[in-house]
């Protein structure tokens, strides 16, 4: 491995400075749970790693009435562990729970799996149909974006050089919303999504499908909003034939590709029963259900 | 290497109730730090990227995987491996009770499965065999198919119940 | 249990705590890695990332001149020359084709193939040299299967290797051997039978998956002589192994056998001992190679791959007639891929009065297979118990009672000529018959919606080895006894030898002390390998002991002052058979030893010829199967097996639990994954599927004891039986929940999936 300098920063400024002055061969890390395998395994070097653990925005779990702010560095463990987080956002802890095994989730943050961009990260997609905003601090200072838009490719973010995440927002869930995350592997844990579905649902008053959202995991280089499979549900009584039907287009949607963790007709029919699967949940969430 | 070399980071951290102070190079990992610098080689490597369990130890009240972790971020820490289970006599209900169930063949695999082990036991007096199996699926164990060291940990939870 | 005339043991059959565990729980345990030295420098390896390719030039000058850079070493350091051909016995071609194992000499042959390494003062010195280090490689074509390998026109990957066909010299080939074994006339007998099946299996590679990575640490010292502290199954094999492909003597070598973290039979052959003596030579220092995970799966020995194919014939009423089956396996890039093990098991749970084995040695550009757990029988047998699944199922037979009535027992004739010895195949059937499991109806209306269940079973054998062990054993005059001896302890063995002493001694388990010693420290002993440890050095250990209670009975007598033949002893006490009322305990003897003539110290050894018949295991498995995502779940699991006698009960259920959760690894979710170059592409393991805590079922063991004629206290070896039903069982309970045969492994969800859309199609 390449030797790198380690920089602890205690600050947002700390931080910005650390990355600054090492240059595009720095790279901030939370729990380093990718990182530092992805080092040892050579694929690529770098000169200095900042550790932004001690930077208090970035270890925060802050409400703002029903909005959720999580700091990029907060490791799983005190995201499913907290129970106001998982009576408000049941579909965040889905994803949060099956990172790793329990040692990994006492590192690994959801903001490090998102800025890590891999197709299979379980917390994207919760994020993504939640609605999740990305607060990036950097050179230039700081900016917003949808989480959608963080992974742009296996591996590849949006943050430019010198910048970092620095929390999540989950907007406050509507009443009548509810959402779920499942994947499916072969092992029970400790394992890689072949596929996975993040499914969301606002009912209206009438106990209809008001809007719903729908993102894949594992199946295209990003993960990907199944957007034509969630207009469909759009005004339709939860059934299990608009689910289904949702699964078929959400199938479509999906980009797989053929490697060691599944085929390309397998993911596509994981989607089509994971998305199905999702949605019972979101609606049983929505409804109040135990679910 | 064109720069000039990384210079060694100073670490002063507890490891099992002792002070520690030593320098690390900052590349360098808990896991190779505690058996290279600390001389603790209780703690094994098994895949050094978070795969099996093996360098499991106990950072902060939290288990992790000791190859996960870089040595410089234990600066302040408090370290808990598998050579600080055992009270000063005797050993600790869960070392007897691998011992008793024959839950270990190679015994590689069995400090990572001890240091996890007791965490869950600390936190969770009462977890029920499900529950046993999903915190320890974080450690492979390639001999025993699991089943004595499910016997094993049950048997542990019993005594410490008991007190 | 089962158990067939057992006599009434006293250690024998009790569950001691192992002398080995308390160093294992407190991490006190010196394993391969964990060695320290004076000086001690690391090594690192550079592999090769081409599949096939000549190596046309090394230039190492930019490692070398890396601050903390001691020593570089290429397969030019490798003693053995290409031109050695002449003189070449089967020996030597092995000890050649070892050497280019160890490191490449004009040629990469596979993947991760070493083609230099470095001894630097830390690990990231060495790696970062390595990096440094130019390679100038030609690509050549390479083969991944056997059937590119033996494809007309197919790359020869060694063009002077001579194939040895049925007999016959075959040059400029890549099936390194192909043996034929002939029991009758099977093809006339298969043209009279009243029912035939037949089918083509597919197996990908597979790996131990050991947790402990290979290791080796070595010091070179002047006068010639080397040390080497490593992580092995067998220090004695080992130390040949060095000596052959360093043209050191075997004297010149020690090999000191450190605590082992998992073999399977992946840690018999050497990988970096050879690597490590000779840096040591060149730094001037001790140097510790330790591997790193994706090169045990690039480069070390996995069991092999291939293609069986496989015909049975029965009579109406059941009983088989005649069998053949065609057994390639892809060996990798040197020859030995066991198919003599393979050709040995695969019929040999039945009585076929006619069989036909073909198996062919294929070489390929991967890394050469090794030994896994009853090496090549898993492969083989997962086409015949397929293939008695349906054949049961053709006949309208439960498949138990079709095992039964075709079960092998003493007297029957292997296809390949072994006469078989008293063996409880007969009574590990009975059991599993007999047993709750298996008399308790699946709840198939039990699955959830969309989820079938099924039930499947199938049996394995492993035939077992004896060979050379020896046991010494020192009395101390506290009435205790040191045991020494040659075996690494992967599993007990420590204990399960220990017991069997302690048996004859009549002194409790823990009274024996044992400790594995170096090559220097006792008499050859072979492998930690072939369910032998338990049952040769145990024979061993008896045989010691035997000499202690005859030497303490001549001690006793003089005590007594009479003849040694007026002393008895059973249980641990000696009698004066001329005043019956006389009794000296154990101890009590050995307390006067100083004064009855010294000291006492026995050496026993032994080289048995075979195992005594081997052990079978006869598994049975539901499984409910998810039909929308083709996960299978394991939920009820059952493993009964012939221990002969069982030493330490909690080790041999430890041994059949751990075998039946390997092999539904190996069912469900275990392969090689390879990419079109040849790369694994799951060398993890995140990505190679080794079943956790949550995957595998609670393996309820069932022991049965029909005594090994060929051992004193009936001990079977029983590590490796195990492993071969698992596989067959779970695609037996998938034919069962689904109707849909699986001929391939592993019976991963996509394959379920394809196979389910297939079904319905």
């Amino acid at each position: 491995m390449h030797p790198f300098r380690y920089l602890a920063a205690h600050s947002i400024d700390e931080a910005v400075a650390a990355l600054a002055q090492s240059g595009p061969r720095a790279r901030a890390m939370a729990g380093g749970t990718d990182l530092l395998v992805q080092l040892r395994a050579g694929r690529y070097e770098l000169d200095a790693v900042v550790d932004v653990k001690h930077v208090p925005e970035l270890t925060a779990l802050t409400w703002d009435g029903g909005a959720l702010t999580i700091g990029a560095a907060v490791p799983c463990y005190r995201v499913y562990e907290d129970e106001r987080i998982a009576a408000a956002f049941p579909g965040i802890i889905d994803g949060a729970s099956i990172i790793g095994g329990i040692q990994v989730q006492s590192r690994a943050s959801l903001g490090g799996n998102l800025c890590n961009a891999a197709p299979s990260g379980d917390a994207i997609c919760p994020l993504i149909v939640h609605g999740a905003i990305a607060h990036v601090a950097g050179p230039k200072g700081k900016r917003t974006m949808p989480v959608s838009q963080v992974p742009t490719g296996p591996g590849r973010n949006a943050l430019g050089e010198g910048e970092f995440l620095v929390a999540i927002e989950l907007p406050a869930p509507a009443r009548g919303s509810g959402a779920a995350y499942q994947r499916f592997t072969p092992r029970n844990e400790m394992d890689i999504a072949v596929a996975g579905v993040a499914s969301a649902v606002n009912l209206d008053g009438s106990g209809r499908i008001a809007t719903a959202s729908i993102a894949l995991a594992s199946v295209g280089p990003t993960p990907i909003v199944a957007a034509e499979a969630a207009a469909s549900l759009a005004g339709k009584e939860p059934s299990a034939a608009a689910f289904a039907e949702a699964g078929q287009i959400a199938a479509r949607e999906a980009r797989p590709i053929t490697d060691m963790r599944g085929t390309e007709v397998q993911r596509r029919k994981l989607v089509s029963v994971l998305t199905r699967r999702t949605l019972e949940q979101a609606v049983a969430r929505a409804k109040g259900e135990n679910a | 290497m064109s720069q000039a070399p990384v210079e060694k980071v100073r670490i002063r951290c507890t490891i099992n109730g002792q002070p520690a102070d030593f320098l690390s190079a900052p590349y360098v990992s808990m896991l190779e730090a505690l058996r290279e610098s600390a001389e603790l080689t209780g703690t094994k490597e098994g895949c050094n990227d978070g795969n099996c369990g093996a360098c499991t130890v106990n950072l902060n009240g939290r288990i992790v995987d000791s190859c996960l972790v870089l040595a410089a971020e234990a600066d302040g820490a408090t370290i808990e491996t598998v050579e600080g289970m055992a009270p000063p006599e005797g050993l600790h209900p869960l070392q007897q009770a691998f011992l008793e169930e024959a839950a270990l063949q190679c015994g590689i695999c069995t400090p990572g499965f001890l240091v996890a082990a007791k965490a869950l036991l600390e936190r969770e007096p009462d977890a029920d065999e499900h529950r046993i199996r999903h915190w320890l699926a974080g450690n492979l164990c390639r001999c025993t198919g699991y089943v004595q060291i499910v016997d094993a940990v049950q048997k542990a939870q019993g005594v410490l119940r008991q007190g | 249990m089962t158990t067939v005339d057992k006599p009434h043991y006293k250690v024998l059959g009790t569950r001691p705590i192992r002398h080995d565990g308390l160093d294992k729980v407190l991490g006190r345990a010196v394993y391969g890695a964990d060695i320290k030295l004076a000086g001690l420098a690391t090594g690192a390896v550079l592999r090769s990332p081409h599949a096939h390719a000549r190596i046309k030039g090394i230039d190492a000058s930019a490692a070398l001149a890396l601050p903390g850079v001691f020593a570089v070493v290429t397969g030019a350091d490798m003693p053995i020359a290409d031109d050695q051909l002449i003189d070449m016995t089967e020996e030597i071609v092995n000890a050649r084709f070892a050497s280019m194992r160890i490191i490449a000499h004009d040629k990469a042959l596979f993947k991760g193939q070493p083609v230099a390494a470095v001894a630097a003062v830390d690990q990231n010195t060495a790696q970062e040299a390595c990096r440094l280090i130019k390679v100038d490689y030609e690509p050549l074509p390479a083969v991944f299967t056997v059937e590119e390998a033996m494809a007309p026109g197919a790359p020869i990957i060694h063009e002077h290797l001579v194939g040895t066909h049925v007999g016959e010299k075959v040059p400029h080939t890549n099936v390194a051997e192909h043996t034929q074994h002939v029991l009758g006339d099977p093809d006339a007998a298969m043209d009279k039978a009243d029912v035939t099946v037949e089918g083509e299996f597919r197996l990908a590679r597979v790996h131990q998956g050991y947790i402990e990575p290979h290791n080796a640490t070595a010091m070179w010292y002047r006068d010639g002589k080397a040390t080497v502290w490593t992580s092995t199954q067998g220090s004695f094999p080992a130390r040949n192994a060095i000596s052959s492909v360093l043209r050191m003597p075997v004297s010149a070598i020690k090999v000191v056998p450190l605590e082992i973290g998992g073999g399977f039979g992946g840690k018999i052959n050497i990988y970096l001992e050879p690597i490590a003596i000779l840096l040591s030579k060149k730094a001037g220092r001790p140097v510790k190679v330790v591997m790193d995970r994706r090169s045990v799966f690039e480069a070390t020995g996995p069991g092999p791959g291939g293609v069986v194919r496989m015909k049975l014939g029965a009579d109406k009423a059941g009983n088989l007639v005649a069998g053949t089956v065609d057994i390639r396996f892809a060996a990798g890039a040197f020859p030995g891929s066991s198919i003599s093990a393979a050709s040995t098991c695969v019929f040999a749970s039945y009585r076929f009065p006619s069989a036909r084995i073909d198996a062919y040695d294929v070489l390929t550009n991967l890394t050469k297979t090794a030994a896994y757990r009853a090496p090549g029988s898993p492969q083989a047998t997962f086409a015949t118990e397929s293939l008695m699944d349906e054949l049961a199922h053709q006949l309208g037979m439960d498949p138990v009672a079709l095992r039964l009535q075709n079960a092998s027992k003493e007297g029957d004739r292997r296809p390949d000529g072994i006469v078989f010895p008293r063996i409880g195949n007969v009574e590990v059937l009975e059991a599993v018959r007999d047993s709750d499991h298996y008399r308790t109806p699946l709840d198939r209306a039990g699955a959830a919606p969309g989820h079938k269940r099924g039930r499947g079973v199938a049996t394995g054998y492993w035939q077992g080895v004896g060979n050379r062990s020896t046991v010494t054993l020192a009395v101390n005059n506290d009435g205790t006894v040191a045991l020494i001896e040659g075996n690494t302890d992967i599993g007990g063995t420590r204990a399960s030898i220990a017991m069997q002493a302690a048996e004859v001694l009549g002194i409790p388990a823990l009274d024996v002390h044992p400790t594995v010693v170096d090559t220097d420290s006792v008499g050859y002993t072979d492998l930690t390998a072939g369910s032998r440890t338990t049952y040769a050095t145990g024979a061993a250990a008896v045989k010691a002991a035997e000499q202690v209670v005859a030497e303490l009975k001549r001690r006793a007598a003089i005590m007594w002052e009479v003849e040694a033949a007026d002393v008895d002893f059973a249980g641990g006490v000696f009698t004066n058979r001329k005043a019956a009322d006389q009794h000296l305990s154990f101890k009590q003897v050995c307390a006067r030893l100083d004064r009855t003539g010294g000291h006492v110290s026995t050496t026993g050894v032994v080289n048995l010829r075979g195992s005594g018949g081997g052990s079978f295991a006869t598994h049975v498995v539901d499984v409910d199967v998810d039909t929308e995502t083709g996960k299978v779940e394991v939920i009820r699991y059952t493993a009964a097996q012939d221990a002969g006698t069982a030493v330490h009960p909690s080790y041999v259920e430890g041994q059949m639990a751990g075998g039946a959760v390997q092999g539904i690894g190996w069912a469900l979710n275990e392969e090689y994954y390879l990419g079109p170059d040849g790369s694994v592409q799951n060398a993890s393991f995140l990505d190679y599927r080794m079943p956790t805590m949550l995957d595998a079922p609670t393996i309820e063991t069932l022991i049965v004891e029909v005594p090994n004629t060929m051992h004193p206290f009936g001990v079977r070896g029983i590590g490796e039986s195990g492993i071969v039903p698992p596989q067959p069982a779970i695609a037996n309970a998938m034919r069962d929940a689904l109707g849909i045969r699986f001929p391939e492994l592993p019976i991963k969800p996509g394959r379920v999936l394809e196979a389910l859309d297939a079904q319905g199609a």
